[in-house]
């Protein structure tokens, strides 16, 4: 190995089975997740060729994207939604895959969940039917989302055919302003970088606001990348990290552990590691962050106005810009701060976890959902939400009007009974803010859980530090 | 899979940059456990008006492009979610090759793990075919062998795709068939690795 080796550099060549004709290599998969929206259809794949499960002791299903937040929930309750559910379950049972399913103590968001039970670890490489996967490349492992087909591939030969990615590290450095958290770094990055600028990268996150960040917040910051066209996202293990994972049920212990922490503390890239590109970023620039349009690179921070299309610097810019803000019902040259919203969400893998629920909680003490807001709280899984109750932050959100709900993927994605009704304005903590992604001509802002608790008690667009001050 | 060598049909111009994969097929078409007629959902939010019925402004429910079978598109066609839905709708829906400047990672594999081409052409010649498309015949002539666009003015673009995908799509290659025959060189990585990292394996 080159002494100047990268985090993904090591990890990659440690996981090369086999490389092959035209540059591409067969990469081992140390962790497969699976879900009920983009797996079932994979084992019915690998069924009908009369193929096995290769490793079903490195094969793990959670249920999270066809469920009901609703309290007294079950696999029926999202019309449509119990066919995969079902599937899911059926598929685990036959091939004596460990399942967190409905019901499940363990259950949750599938990149809330792995972290937790320490399925996810550091120098691993792990894939799952969903591209927010790069959430997991927090805890410094290549961590990346695929299709059915390579579901399907990964079942049967616990490998997948990839050319390595180019490198990118964005690195960001300085200490963090008021009222501003990882979601807002992660948004500043993405509105100057665009959504296609580390298409084809994996992306290192460096610097001394990255380090300085706790493991939770580290993971919003990786699920993000995937809105810059990144697939891997990673940030180098160490204390936060190990201190994380020591003790998670899945997690090696005892000896194990000290042979592995060994390992794991040759991964962080050497200090003259090369990148292909490279990015610096200053915490201090970085004010709470709002989007505006219709991709999660349209963001501004939220004393801002509604940017200007005829500002843009070019003709197909502006009319990308004019069609975003048609859609979002936004008249340039209005401050965003101020704007009337119909709902709230707090949830998803970008921002579920428990930190975020405090963060939204601390926002939400002793005040009010504004009247006609529709607010809601959906903890990332059940570990998550018994430990925000043990602390009483339900009470905190319900005393203010939230909605607390049961975990899973929600109103992210508007598949299940949590949708955002026609050309309302709604606050999310979610990743995706296109067209449609809430539900039919939905509004979506994406924000950090204490701008969006912020919101929902003024009723508008807000800015928490003057919320809080 | 279907094999895929040289495809003369009707291409539509679709000028729209970042088109996600929640444009692509919406979510609400993919609570089922089938992989076919999601044809129906492509496009969904643009193709059809709120009240079910079609948008008629809407680039394929136009009668010289209802039949289209390529498309060409603004960069980074494909970004956001991995579902895999979004090639399987295309494909259903009759499009067999995608044109753009770029295209976002996942949807790039997934759409050639189904048999669909996808052209990476530079932004002028994109421009260049939507316009051609639009004011003359709306037919591209797409030779996966020759690795060329004949559009109908008889202008030439060359392409590249990469090798292993290129042979795979022209014989319609089953990947994970060929992955298994790499059987021994797994079993072997996963012995050498279970005594470097015990820890993985449970």
């Amino acid at each position: 190995m080159a002494t100047a080796a990268s985090l993904f550099d090591k990890i990659w060549d440690e996981h090369v089975v086999a490389r092959l004709d035209g540059g591409e290599v067969l990469l081992h998969i140390d962790r497969h997740v699976l879900n009920d929206l983009t797996s079932p259809q994979a084992f019915s794949g690998l069924e009908h060729a009369r193929r096995k499960l290769r490793n079903p002791a490195l094969t793990f299903a959670v249920t999270d994207h066809m469920l009901s937040t609703e309290p007294g929930r079950g696999d029926d309750t999202v019309p449509g939604g119990a066919e995969l559910i079902r599937a899911l379950r059926a598929s685990a049972r036959r091939w004596s895959i460990d399942h967190f399913d409905v019901g499940d103590a363990r259950q949750g968001i599938v990149h809330v969940v792995s972290p937790e039970l320490g399925i996810a670890l550091p120098g691993t490489t792990l894939v799952c039917g969903d591209s927010h996967t790069c959430t997991i490349g927090a805890l410094g492992a290549i961590a990346f989302g695929i299709g059915t087909s390579e579901v399907e591939h990964v079942l049967a030969t616990q490998t997948v055919i990839m050319r390595k990615p180019r490198t990118m590290r964005i690195v960001v450095d300085g200490a963090l302003g008021p009222g501003v958290s990882a979601k807002d770094v992660v948004l500043f990055v993405i509105a100057r970088l665009g959504t296609a600028a580390a298409s084809g990268h994996a992306v290192e996150f460096a610097g001394s606001t990255i380090r300085g960040l706790d493991m939770e917040a580290r993971m919003t910051v990786c699920n993000m990348s995937i809105e810059m066209g990144g697939r891997i996202g990673m940030i180098a293990p160490d204390a936060t990290t190990f201190d994380y994972l020591a003790g998670r049920p899945y997690a090696p212990a005892g000896a194990a552990w000290q042979v592995a922490l060994t390992h794991w503390n040759t991964l962080p890239s050497a200090p003259d590691a090369r990148f292909d590109v490279e990015h610096r970023f200053e915490a201090g620039a970085i004010a709470p962050q709002i989007t505006w349009g219709t991709n999660p690179s349209q963001a501004t921070a939220v004393d801002q106005c509604v940017p200007d299309p005829g500002a843009a610097p070019s003709g197909a810019l502006r009319e990308q810009m004019q069609r975003a803000l048609a859609y979002m019902g936004l008249t340039p040259g209005r401050p965003l701060a101020g704007v009337p919203i119909d709902r709230v969400f707090i949830g998803s893998c970008t921002n579920s976890r428990l930190s975020d629920l405090r963060a939204a909680a601390a926002v939400a003490r002793g005040r009010k959902v504004a009247p006609g807001v529709k607010a809601m709280v959906v903890p990332g899984s059940a570990q998550v939400k018994r430990a925000a109750e043990a602390e009483g932050l339900d009470e905190v959100f319900r005393a203010a009007g939230f909605d607390w709900r049961e975990p899973g993927c929600s109103m992210c994605c508007g598949l299940n009974a949590d949708k955002v009704a026609p050309r309302e304005r709604c606050v999310a903590t979610s990743n995706r803010n296109f067209e449609g992604r809430q539900g039919p001509l939905a509004r979506t802002h994406l924000a950090s859980p204490a701008m969006a608790a912020a919101a929902a008690i003024a009723g508008s667009i807000a800015d928490v530090r003057q919320l809080a001050g | 899979m279907e094999a895929f060598r040289r495809l003369d049909a009707v291409a539509a111009p679709l000028r729209r940059a970042s088109v996600d994969t929640d444009q692509i097929i919406p979510m609400r078409y993919l609570i089922t456990a089938s992989r076919a007629a999601l044809g129906v959902g492509l496009f969904a939010d643009w193709r059809y008006r709120q009240d079910g019925r079609e948008d008629p402004s809407f680039v394929l429910n136009q009668p010289r492009y209802r039949a289209a079978q390529i498309l060409v598109a603004d960069a980074n066609f494909g970004c956001g979610s991995s579902r895999e839905h979004a090639p399987w709708a295309l494909l259903d829906y009759g499009i067999r090759a995608l044109i753009a400047p770029s295209f976002a990672g996942i949807f790039f594999d997934n759409a050639f793990k189904n048999g669909i081409l996808l052209i990476e052409l530079a932004v002028e010649d994109v421009a260049a075919l939507m316009d051609l498309l639009e004011r003359g015949e709306p037919r591209l002539d797409v030779d996966l062998e020759a690795q060329s666009v004949t559009a109908r003015d008889g202008s030439v673009r060359p392409f590249r795709v990469d090798a292993r995908r290129r042979d795979a799509l022209l014989q319609g290659l089953d990947e994970i068939g060929m992955s298994l025959r790499m059987q021994p060189a797994i079993a072997a990585y996963q012995a050498a690795d279970r005594e470097r990292r015990p820890w993985i394996y449970r």
